[in-house]
């Protein structure tokens, strides 16, 4: 047993946990924040995604040991108050969900890529980047949707912000 | 997962140090690999040396043509660096494919060759590159590292440190990803150095691992275009046969990744 500490949204967090831990069972059963979801737990499907020190990493594929010391946000930590996230907004506008399973690490996901990727964002860039997330039920128009619409508000937002 | 016991290195020395403890001791670099792999029992070592905090192992430079990835660099960091972009884009644009983009922002170029999956990337870019691979006690050349499917010449308990490479004049990389795991099918890499000299190697359809292509780049030393490689016989013999492609489609594919590969390099 180790003992791992990290941020998690933003809150300084401890516990207890083999080395062999996950760093999704951490987050999941140690701290109780069950919305990041273990998928296929083969490194594909991306139901798993959170950002570790600000990149987007499977977190099925990452030790809790790995974080220790990391910032780690999760999909509890992007909506502000009672205000959804710009980008959990328009999954919900758009229709970008059916089940919702694969949702966390999507939306996740598509934080991530607007961060890098800014108001450059097109279809296609949408879809390449979303090879690490599987989704069953949408076919994936809805959810590529949703992500090029927060990306444009986002876009606006920050260029409202400088102005 | 098996248990096992987790370390955090803090130097090359101290990672070396670490793994020598235990004979069951493994590097862990991006873990893109080596997890998935405990997850299904396939490997149980006993204690993993984490990397991903060692400086000496991280970061790009490149001056004069000379150009030094760090071992512990993420497929993200390369793939991103306008520097590689500018010196080497075959290999940015490689580094741009492994993967999703999750995995890159975990799994590193050494972990990558230090494992040597036949279907890995970066064995075909570094051999046709002419890469000098650069390890705690020695330096090896692309050429004698890859040694086999899996198999490296690198001795037990010895590390990747980075991975050293001259510039070439032009270089292009093309891959056919199999559709669903998005492993290289067979991938292609060209570069023509300095020299006037051409580097053809493969990846993803040699049954033995990566593979350099003589025949392929004496046509094109002689005429660096992608016609050049039309009358090139791809012999099957060798290459991997699965549920995927046969060896003959294989065969096929080495020519025209070849090709689209030398289109890239422009």
């Amino acid at each position: 047993m180790t003992t791992v500490s990290m941020t998690v949204n933003g809150r300084t967090v401890s516990g207890q946990c083999e080395d062999r831990t996950l760093l999704v069972q951490f987050i999941r059963e140690n701290l109780g924040l069950t919305g990041t979801h273990v998928g296929c737990d083969t490194s594909q499907c991306g139901a798993c995604v959170v950002h570790v020190d600000g990149k987007a990493v499977k977190s099925c594929t990452m030790l809790a040991a790995q974080a220790n010391g990391s910032e780690v946000m999760t999909i509890e930590g992007l909506a502000s108050g009672g205000d959804l996230h710009p980008v959990q907004a328009a999954f919900r506008e758009h229709h970008g969900l059916q089940c919702g399973f694969c949702t966390p690490g999507m939306i996740m996901s598509a934080v991530d890529m607007i961060n890098r990727y800014g108001g450059q964002l097109d279809e296609k860039t949408v879809r390449a980047e979303l090879e690490g997330n599987i989704c069953r039920c949408t076919g994936y128009h809805n959810i590529v949707k949703a992500i090029l619409d927060a990306a444009s508000k986002m876009g606006d937002g920050a260029r409202v912000a400088a102005e | 997962m098996y248990a096992t016991n987790y370390h955090r290195a803090s130097s090359v020395e101290d990672a070396v140090n670490l793994v020598s403890t235990s004979d069951e001791a493994r590097f862990l670099s991006g873990g893109q690999t080596l997890l998935p792999t405990m997850k299904q029992r396939l490997a149980a070592p006993s204690d993993l040396v984490d990397l991903r905090h060692v400086a000496a192992m991280k970061g790009i430079s490149v001056s004069d043509g000379s150009i030094r990835i760090g071992a512990a660099t993420t497929h993200a960091e390369v793939a991103g660096s306008s520097e590689i972009a500018k010196a080497c884009p075959g290999l940015a644009h490689l580094a741009a494919h492994i993967g999703d983009p999750h995995v890159r922002h975990m799994g590193t170029i050494g972990g990558s060759i230090a494992n040597n999956d036949p279907a890995a990337d970066y064995p075909a870019g570094l051999m046709a590159l002419n890469a000098t691979i650069v390890t705690n006690t020695r330096s090896i050349s692309a050429d004698d590292f890859f040694t086999g499917m899996f198999e490296t010449a690198l001795d037990d308990g010895e590390l990747v440190v980075a991975v050293e490479i001259t510039a070439p004049a032009k270089c292009g990389y093309a891959k056919f990803p199999n559709p669903a795991s998005r492993y290289a099918m067979t991938g292609v890499f060209v570069a023509k150095h300095g020299d006037g000299s051409v580097r053809v190697a493969v990846t993803g359809a040699g049954s033995d691992g990566v593979f350099r292509h003589q025949a392929m780049e004496q046509a094109l030393a002689q005429n660096f275009s992608a016609e050049a490689l039309s009358g090139v016989a791809v012999d099957d013999s060798d290459l991997m046969a699965d549920i995927h492609a046969s060896s003959a489609y294989r065969a096929n594919l080495v020519k025209v990744m070849a090709k689209r590969a030398v289109t890239a390099a422009g």
